[in-house]
């Protein structure tokens, strides 16, 4: 029998392995499930890591891998503070909507006025919307002890039915001939998040998104509030003695988390996406509590995740289009991925050794 | 091929296209490359699913003359312009995108790629020479079935299941309404907006909710098998089969079916490109082009059913009928069509009001 | 005002309790897992591999009831690739929780690629004689098909099995502290895997309900967050079983509400109608989580990796 015996450290060495075996492990399991398709398991597993890098098109793909993981970033390193702290906003999803709806429905009302504070304000506004739907949950856990899980999970609901009736109502552009859906807002000046430098997908939601992560990381190192996250986290009943307060930090990290996820939806509103739509949203606030535990809840290692994870979605379509694998062969693949990254985890807060008798 | 003359041959291109030469003339072709964009999987067994239809009837009608490829599940904004992006990259010549939603993808990606021609699905949306629209007159369709539900109906209430309250679902209402109508003066119709694309359990419930209301003939405008199997549990309830044939609910519940059929589409166009003789097109093609089917109707409805709505079904085949026929008015009791007036395009494809004699209100 | 015109409670209450079904079986199942101290947000994926497992199983041997029994088993093998990861390669809970509906949902969609537009074998009504020809009540509580009392029954017996029996007690005992229960000589890691296939089994089963009774047929993506809306409900229960089936009933039958509205005609805006669900349960919990009187705290070491030091 074997048996775990945890580090007293985490092991530095196998940080830096164990992304990089779990890949291995994936690329061996996924390339059989490749070949049980009837597929190249090789050419798969090549067209899904390599081609998006390193492959003839990835001048273009680079680029991409920045669009796909620039709010997935922004939004995990905002969960990843509530999460440390035991808050669990659910609901990044519905905040991310709400932001995209308050951007541009701030936009939309000046429209078409050519001015370059449009933008700005679109930006607070977003920020202001994906706040206000946190802060719903937020308010009613310091207010009414009403559990944050359920009230920000149904809140992507309401989200959802007011998005679909703003792309049907109220923000439908009135020259698109009766069709839902908003002006496209990428193609308005004013309002529009295009890429900074060209072909580099370098928007101001990635822009943000590394800014994000620094910011995080200060506040995490060498801001008392911080402190106070990590030690609510693991410590609650310390933390209350050393004065914090359990309700200002559910307020504090429900909003940071709602602000940013906000961002993220107004950076994608009205740059990738372009318009406000019944199918505006496409899941970036799920996959985004993936990437922020992927990345052990640390803003550089979401960084990396966010990275690994549109990796994953862009090589992942390349190889449906051009390989034709069906398109839920790549998600079972994303989660393999996820599972051994999950599992080989354990070898860096854990040795495995010989047990001299039965384990307990 | 690096950036640089990418950029560089798509700026000629609009140059040229801009100084009046249809670029997106090429000649005669050995072989093409086919690229599909599609918004659900295509095991949905609706709309997706067609369209995939249509891709194998290419590949069976070239042969070795075309290669396809596809992308099921792509959502629509910036994914579907890297996919679109990806495609022409490997060499597509021709891409068909299957989603009103991949309307500005598909021309921004079209202004980079002069020589890829541009299928879009649903829009209206033309900005370059290499981008074509088509669509399917469905309404055409759901008149036949309005006509068999306005005869089979017992109780006077026929029920609709409505996906969101966009032009084409409008049109589908008020065209199985208006017919319904005709056969049967007393009819009225009740709709449910599911608010949802897809969502078989709570289409099932909004099917029972319509048959409890003594709703006894139900059309959908969502995809699933869901309203016919709930149908099913009710004797004398009947439907039909929508975008696929759902045969599997003949003879009853499902007495006929609308069938999304673009495999003639596709055919077509990508025999033009092999051709050298694509252009850019709006097509809106229905029963008489073959893109709009009606399943078999089946032994359950009386033949004089079958023969009144063959009559209507052959007269819009034929172009010598067209559904929206005036007079007609709006819900409000404003004209809209004058006598022997026919509706405009232009007026079906932004649709958002009811007709006269359908009560309840358009989710705005 | 008659506000419900013409819509009959009977037929409601009927409907109600057939579209809950799904949900009761995966939040009961969830609960259990919970009590155990263990949170398993992938539902949605073991309902759906349940789904296609049952309804395979359902389609090639002809018989329904094999069908369920196909369906709890792939549930509950979906989740013993969880329990393997969080009880044996203590990997956070959460995100493998996610990991494992993206999975579920992929691998769903590969088992059923042949049974896309077949028709299921059809599961009978219980036979339940002269009780289904009362009045009113006949309708509304006993025309059903087994499973809707099956799911009645599951919420009784663990109701039952948590309050009045050891097990139950071992089971809350490894929920609220790991480290006294494993003190005490249980076996932590054992019982929650256990409770962990127990609770893939039952939404497997729920899965295995939508495609073959409530829908009934075979589309990738069937469940349509079924799991995320049974995961609600554990929390709106306050980790309670009756609770289970209260909050079940209540988002079941508001959604069946808002659509008989419609069909009734009743003039209130769509948008709003097909919020109320969601809007509804938010304020009920608001208002049951003020009454400060009664607990609502979630099982102590939910969610929380236990690694035996000895």
């Amino acid at each position: 029998m074997l048996r775990l015996e945890k580090r007293p450290n985490p092991s530095r060495f196998w940080n830096y392995a164990t992304p990089v075996l779990a890949v291995v492990l994936t690329m061996v399991a996924g390339g059989l499930m490749f070949a049980l398709l009837g597929k190249n398991p090789v050419e798969a597993i090549r067209t899904i890591f390599w081609d998006p890098l390193f492959g003839e098109f990835a001048w273009y793909f680079r680029g991409q891998l920045l669009v796909k993981a620039g709010p997935l970033i922004l939004i995990a390193v905002g969960l990843s503070l509530g999460f440390r702290a035991g808050i669990w906003n659910i609901g990044a999803e519905g905040q991310y909507m709400m932001g995209a709806i308050f951007g541009a429905a701030a936009g939309l009302a000046l429209y078409p006025a050519d001015n370059r504070l449009i933008f700005p304000l679109m930006v607070v506004a977003g920020a202001l919307g994906g706040w206000i739907w946190a802060m719903i949950p937020a308010i009613l856990r310091t207010r009414f002890r009403t559990n944050e899980i359920l009230v920000s999970l149904l809140l992507v609901y309401v989200a959802q039915s007011i998005l679909a009736s703003m792309a049907l109502g109220a923000l439908r552009n009135p020259e698109g001939g009766g069709f839902p859906g908003s002006r496209n807002l990428s193609q308005w000046a004013s309002s529009a998040n295009p890429e900074l430098i060209a072909g580099t997908g370098m928007h101001w939601g990635v822009v943000a998104a590394f800014a994000s992560v620094i910011a995080a990381y200060i506040l995490l190192q060498r801001h008392i509030l911080g402190f106070q996250i990590r030690l609510a986290g693991q410590a609650p009943r310390a933390a209350r003695f050393a004065g914090v307060s359990p309700n200002r930090l559910v307020l504090l990290c429900m909003g940071i988390s709602g602000a940013l996820a906000g961002l993220a939806g107004l950076f994608e509103v009205t740059g990738p996406a372009g318009q406000i739509s019944i199918d505006f949203a496409q899941g970036y606030g799920f996959t985004a509590i993936i990437v922020a535990f992927l990345g052990r809840l640390n803003p550089v290692g979401i960084l990396l995740a966010g990275l690994l994870m549109a990796l994953t979605y862009v090589g992942g379509d390349n190889a449906s289009t051009n390989l034709g694998l069906p398109a839920a062969s790549i998600q079972a693949f994303q989660g393999m991925l996820l599972f051994f990254l999950l599992a080989v985890d354990l070898l860096s807060n854990y040795r495995i050794r010989p047990s001299r008798k039965e384990a307990a | 091929m690096d950036r640089r003359t990418l950029l560089a041959s798509a700026a000629s291109g609009l140059a040229l296209s801009l100084a009046g030469g249809r670029v997106a003339m090429a000649q005669a072709k050995d072989k093409v490359k086919v690229g599909f964009v599609y918004v659900g999987p295509i095991g949905d067994g609706g709309w997706s699913f067609q369209h995939n239809e249509g891709r194998l009837a290419v590949e069976k009608e070239f042969g070795d003359r075309v290669e396809t490829i596809y992308q099921e599940s792509v959502p629509e904004g910036s994914d579907a312009e890297r996919v679109l992006t990806q495609m022409a990259l490997a060499g597509c010549d021709i891409i068909f995108t299957t989603s009103f939603g991949y309307m500005d993808a598909t021309n921004n990606v079209a202004a980079k790629f002069p020589n890829v021609k541009f299928e879009h699905c649903t829009g209206f949306k033309r900005e370059h020479p290499n981008v074509a629209t088509y669509n399917a007159r469905f309404y055409e369709g759901r008149a036949v079935c309005g006509t068999i539900a306005g005869l089979m109906t017992k109780s006077n209430k026929i029920g609709y299941i409505g996906s969101y309250p966009i032009p084409e679902v409008i049109q589908g209402i008020n065209s199985s309404f208006i017919h319904a109508r005709k056969v049967n003066p007393d009819v009225s119709i009740s709709v449910v907006w599911a608010y949802t694309w897809f969502d078989p359990a709570k289409e099932a419930d909004a099917a029972k909710a319509l048959i409890e209301q003594g709703v006894d003939v139900i059309l959908a405008h969502t995809d699933s098998t869901a309203p016919l199997a709930e149908a099913a549990k009710t004797p004398g309830v009947v439907g039909f089969g929508q975008a696929s044939d759902m045969a599997n609910y003949k003879p009853s519940p499902r007495v006929s079916s609308i069938i999304d059929n673009w495999a003639p589409y596709y055919v077509k166009r990508v025999g033009m490109v092999l051709d050298g003789t694509w252009e850019s097109t709006d097509a809106w093609e229905g029963i008489g082009g073959g893109e709009v089917l009606i399943g078999e109707i089946t032994e359950a409805v009386p033949a004089e059913v079958k023969a009144k709505a063959m009559e209507v079904h052959d007269a819009i085949g034929a172009g010598t009928y067209h559904p929206f026929t005036g007079p007609l008015n709006k819900q409000d009791g404003s004209v809209w069509l004058a006598e022997g007036e026919t509706a405009a395009d232009a007026d079906l494809l932004g649709m958002n009001f009811y007709v006269e004699g359908i009560s309840g209100e358009i989710p705005k | 005002m008659d506000l419900l015109g013409g819509i009959n409670p009977a037929v409601l209450v009927a409907s109600l309790m057939m579209a809950s079904v799904p949900i009761i079986l995966a939040a009961i199942g969830e609960l259990v897992v919970e009590k155990s101290g263990v949170l398993n947000l992938g539902v949605e994926g073991m309902m759906i591999i349940g789904a296609i497992c049952g309804f395979a199983v359902a389609v090639e041997t002809g018989s329904p009831l094999l069908g369920f029994v196909g369906g709890a088993l792939g549930g509950a093998a979906l989740s013993l690739i969880f329990a393997l990861l969080t009880q044996v390669l203590m990997a956070n809970q959460v995100a493998t929780g996610l990991a494992l509906t993206l999975f579920g949902l992929g691998l769903s969609s590969l088992l059923g690629q042949s049974y896309v537009g077949v028709k299921p074998p059809p599961t009978g009504r219980l036979d339940l004689g002269p009780l289904s020809d009362i009045p009113g009540l006949g309708t509304m509580l006993f025309r059903h098909d087994a499973m809707v009392y099956l799911s009645i029954a599951a919420v009784a017996a663990v109701w039952f099995v948590l309050r009045h029996t050891r097990t139950g007690l071992v089971l809350r005992a490894v929920g609220e502290n790991h480290e006294a229960a494993h003190a005490l000589g249980y076996h932590v890691v054992r019982i929650r895997v256990l409770a962990i296939l127990f609770g893939g089994a039952m939404a497997g089963l729920g899965g295995a309900y939508l495609s073959l009774i409530r829908v009934p047929q075979w589309t990738d993506g069937i469940t349509a967050g079924a799991g995320w809306i049974a995961l609600a409900i554990v929390v709106f229960a306050s980790w309670r079983p009756w609770r289970v089936l209260l909050g079940a009933y209540l988002f079941g039958g508001i959604t069946v509400l808002q659509l008989n509205l419609q069909a009734a005609g009743a003039r209130i805006p769509v948008q709003y109608l097909s919020m109320s669900p969601y809007l509804i349960t938010i304020l009920v919990l608001v208002i049951m989580s003020a009454d400060r009187r009664r607990s609502t705290a979630a099982p102590a070491s939910l969610g929380k990796t236990f690694h035996a030091s000895r």
